[in-house]
């Protein structure tokens, strides 16, 4: 095994690499459909829309601002704005209009509920842009790539997936850690998620935090496809694709976890990359592997915890 | 005989006649005598969502450019044509369901089927159970017409083998020298497929070619970072990719960044409809097909002012450039009509049915603004291939094909009877011989 170890450092490192990128951008997405869980018991498939939505706007408003003459590096903040302004355009918008009368209902109802408005996000996707892919890269290009050493030769990176992909992920998890446990809101965001009825109870209105937890999760969706957009082509199907690797990420990690997600993601990460160099026909099922073993040996998740059930 | 001459007692006698005919006929509703009717239906099967929506809907609005020229021409045979579509996304069940809805409900007269291998795979059993004149308008499965006859399926364009081998024989005959060589193709039946095909035949012509990565990511992946950086440390001299649509632009932009493009060459068989999108990203030195002979900058169009029409006429109504899709749907209608024309000429002006049409299509010659392509006995359409390497032109904002070689579809296509992975075997390096020269596009 060491032996191994020692033949294959080399990939192992750009296997790390690799799989640092990846689970970056994987734990953007994963994290938002977590806290939205987490807060209002609602498994949303939609998430997966707002995903695909963000990184359509962030190509879109890349374009404009190029086409406005503005600098290029404003591209790099033109990624945020674009998901701010899904995020705050369509989180209250789908809260009030459409989970709004379904919080309390049965699951397969509120299942059902979000999986229609992703069929009808994915079509308003079509209408919009239509079913040719979008690409906008500036973004990427702008900060050039970074050479890293490989058996006496270099193997180039994107900077912005070797640096911007896992260092926002990392603010990210940092800001929300900070934000849940030492700020007011993030507090009463917590303690609804641990206890509704005590919470409202104490005077909390939990409507008010709804609409902030799932506006603020929206806006974490938008921002993964957002800062996905300028490594790859945005074309129809891509909210379905990554709503299923975001299930399984939560599943994992367990439900309302946000650490639990960004461990899992990096795992999810890693596995996948290892996967593609020395094994590349087990990438795909990597993640589903991982969920199934550690949902075996806990089924509430890594980070999950059992709740008693009332009777 | 037009429906105006029949008397109501004519009408009578022959329902009551195909009553009859039907209850001691029945299943043999492909040898009645159709009267001419009020409009040609015509059932497409295309992606009109998901990711192969990149092809399935430049499809569906080439069907319906076609509708309307030939409408505005008299239509087919004097009969006015209708299109009804059908989304392949959802899945083989639900298009076989679909199938029969348009056949047995719509009483579709004739089903244009399919994008997807899987789907046409799944629809021809059908074309042979309904008795209906299938045309396979776009995959490109070659185990089709290579697993038994198709009685009532036939395919107006080339099929896989032709696709993969053109581009091999066009490498080993322009960059003999490469020693190592790898494979990044979509985890589906034409990436898995393609490949096999691609090392069978190389193989055959080039033994010794040593394989450093194999890596088959899932269709529609949205990144490629991984696979790239493993492409970057094992250096192979060549890379195939039967990438198309979104995932071989997202693959040749992190490619291209990172500089992959410098270090080896890439044969891409379906990089044409990718091209206008990448724009100069993709770079001038690799080697791409378009899945037939329609490059718009064809060196030698059969009618270039047809296919210059079709380019201009195409963009102005859809804002987009023609891609192969394009001009597969364009060749399916042209087989369409040359069928019924055939097949009504030879009935005297009557009507044909569906055996009379489905033996109009055996051996049908139809012309395509490029070329005449002849459907073969077993059905399967002969295109020729055109592949080139790709360079940046003035005035041309995405990359092209020069020095381009135009493979007769006879040379790189399994003769009948045989399995391409039989035949690719039995390859013999003079074969290199035959290669016609390019032609500077």
């Amino acid at each position: 095994m060491a032996e191994w170890f020692g033949d294959n450092s080399g990939l192992l490192g750009l296997a790390l690499l690799d799989g640092l990128a990846s689970a970056g951008l994987i734990f953007l997405v994963a994290v938002g459909l977590n806290l939205v869980f987490g807060v209002l018991r609602i498994i949303n498939v939609a998430h997966g829309s707002l995903y695909a939505i963000g990184a359509y706007a962030a190509a879109s408003v890349g374009i404009f601002f190029a086409s406005a003459g503005l600098p290029a590096w404003a591209s790099l903040p033109a990624l945020v704005v674009a998901a701010a302004l899904v995020g705050g355009i369509l989180g209250p918008l789908i809260e009030r209009l459409v989970l709004r009368r379904i919080y309390g209902q049965e699951e397969v109802l509120q299942l059902l509920v979000t999986f229609a408005l992703f069929m009808i996000l994915e079509d308003v996707q079509k209408l919009i842009w239509g079913v040719q892919p979008v690409q906008h890269d500036l973004a990427m290009r702008l900060l050039g790539t970074y050479d890293v050493p490989f058996a006496g030769d270099v193997v180039p990176f994107t900077a912005y997936q070797l640096f911007v992909l896992p260092g926002v992920a990392l603010v990210v998890l940092v800001g929300l850690a900070w934000f849940l446990r030492r700020t007011l809101t993030g507090r009463v965001i917590v303690a609804v998620t641990t206890d509704r009825e005590a919470a409202t109870a104490m005077g909390i209105d939990a409507r008010r935090v709804f609409l902030l937890t799932f506006t603020f999760g929206a806006m974490l969706a938008a921002l993964g496809g957002a800062l996905s957009s300028p490594t790859g082509a945005i074309v129809p199907g891509i909210g379905a694709q990554t709503i299923v690797l975001s299930f399984a990420v939560v599943a994992t990690a367990g439900l309302g976890q946000t650490e639990g997600a960004a461990l899992t993601a990096l795992m999810i990460g890693l596995g996948r990359s290892i996967a593609v160099y020395f094994e590349p026909e087990l990438e795909v099922v990597v993640p589903y592997i991982i969920m199934v073993a550690v949902l075996l040996v806990r089924p509430q998740g890594l980070f999950g915890s059992t709740v008693a059930r009332r009777i | 005989m037009p429906p105006t001459d029949l008397s109501r007692r004519d009408l009578l006698a022959g329902a009551a006649g195909l009553t009859a005919g039907g209850l001691l006929m029945a299943g043999s509703d492909a040898d009645a005598q159709p009267q001419r009717p009020a409009e040609l239906k015509i059932g497409i099967t295309t992606f009109l969502s998901g990711p192969a929506s990149v092809f399935g809907v430049p499809g569906r609005q080439a069907a319906e450019m076609m509708v309307d020229e030939f409408n505005q021409q008299g239509g087919i045979g004097g009969v006015k044509v209708r299109a009804l579509f059908v989304d392949e996304a959802p899945g083989t069940e639900h298009l076989v369901g679909e199938f029969r809805r348009l056949v047995q409900s719509e009483g579709v007269h004739v089903m244009f089927a399919s994008i997807s291998s899987g789907s046409c795979l799944a629809c021809t059993p059908l074309s042979r159970d309904l008795q209906k004149t299938t045309v396979l308008w776009d995959c490109a499965t070659q185990r089709i017409f290579e697993e038994g006859p198709q009685p009532f399926a036939f395919r107006t364009q080339g099929f896989a083998t032709p696709e993969v081998l053109a581009p091999l024989l066009y490498l080993l005959k322009t960059k003999p020298d490469f020693r190592t060589m790898a494979v990044i193709n979509q985890d589906y039946a034409w990436g898995r497929d393609s490949w096999e095909m691609w090392r069978t035949g190389m193989e055959a012509l080039k033994p010794g070619v040593r394989i450093v990565a194999e890596l088959f990511p899932r269709l529609g992946a949205p990144d490629f970072t991984t696979e790239i950086t493993r492409l970057l440390a094992a250096r192979p001299d060549v890379i195939f990719s039967g990438h198309w649509g979104g995932d071989l632009v997202t693959l040749a932009r992190q490619a291209a960044e990172r500089r992959l493009f410098e270090r080896s060459t890439f044969v891409l068989p379906v990089a044409e409809a990718s091209l206008p999108i990448l724009g100069r990203t993709f770079p001038a030195g690799h080697v791409i097909g378009t899945r037939g002979d329609h490059w718009n900058n064809h060196p030698r169009p059969k009618d270039p002012a047809r296919l210059r029409a079709l380019n201009e006429t195409y963009r102005a109504r859809f804002n987009e450039a023609v891609i192969y899709p394009v001009h597969h749907m364009v060749q399916a209608f042209n087989a369409l009509k040359a069928a019924y024309e055939k097949a009504i000429a030879a009935k005297g002006g009557g009507w044909p049915n569906d055996m009379e049409l489905a033996a109009a299509f055996r051996g049908l010659t139809f012309d395509s603004p490029t070329a005449s392509i002849t459907l073969r006995e077993d059905g399967q359409g002969l295109e020729d291939q055109i592949v080139g390497v790709s360079t940046h032109a003035e005035g041309t904002p995405y990359a092209i094909p020069k020095d381009m070689v135009i493979f007769p579809a006879a040379m790189v296509s399994t003769p009948v009877g045989m399995k391409s992975v039989d035949w690719l075997k039995t390859l013999k390096p003079d074969i290199l011989a035959q290669v016609p020269a390019p032609i500077s596009g």
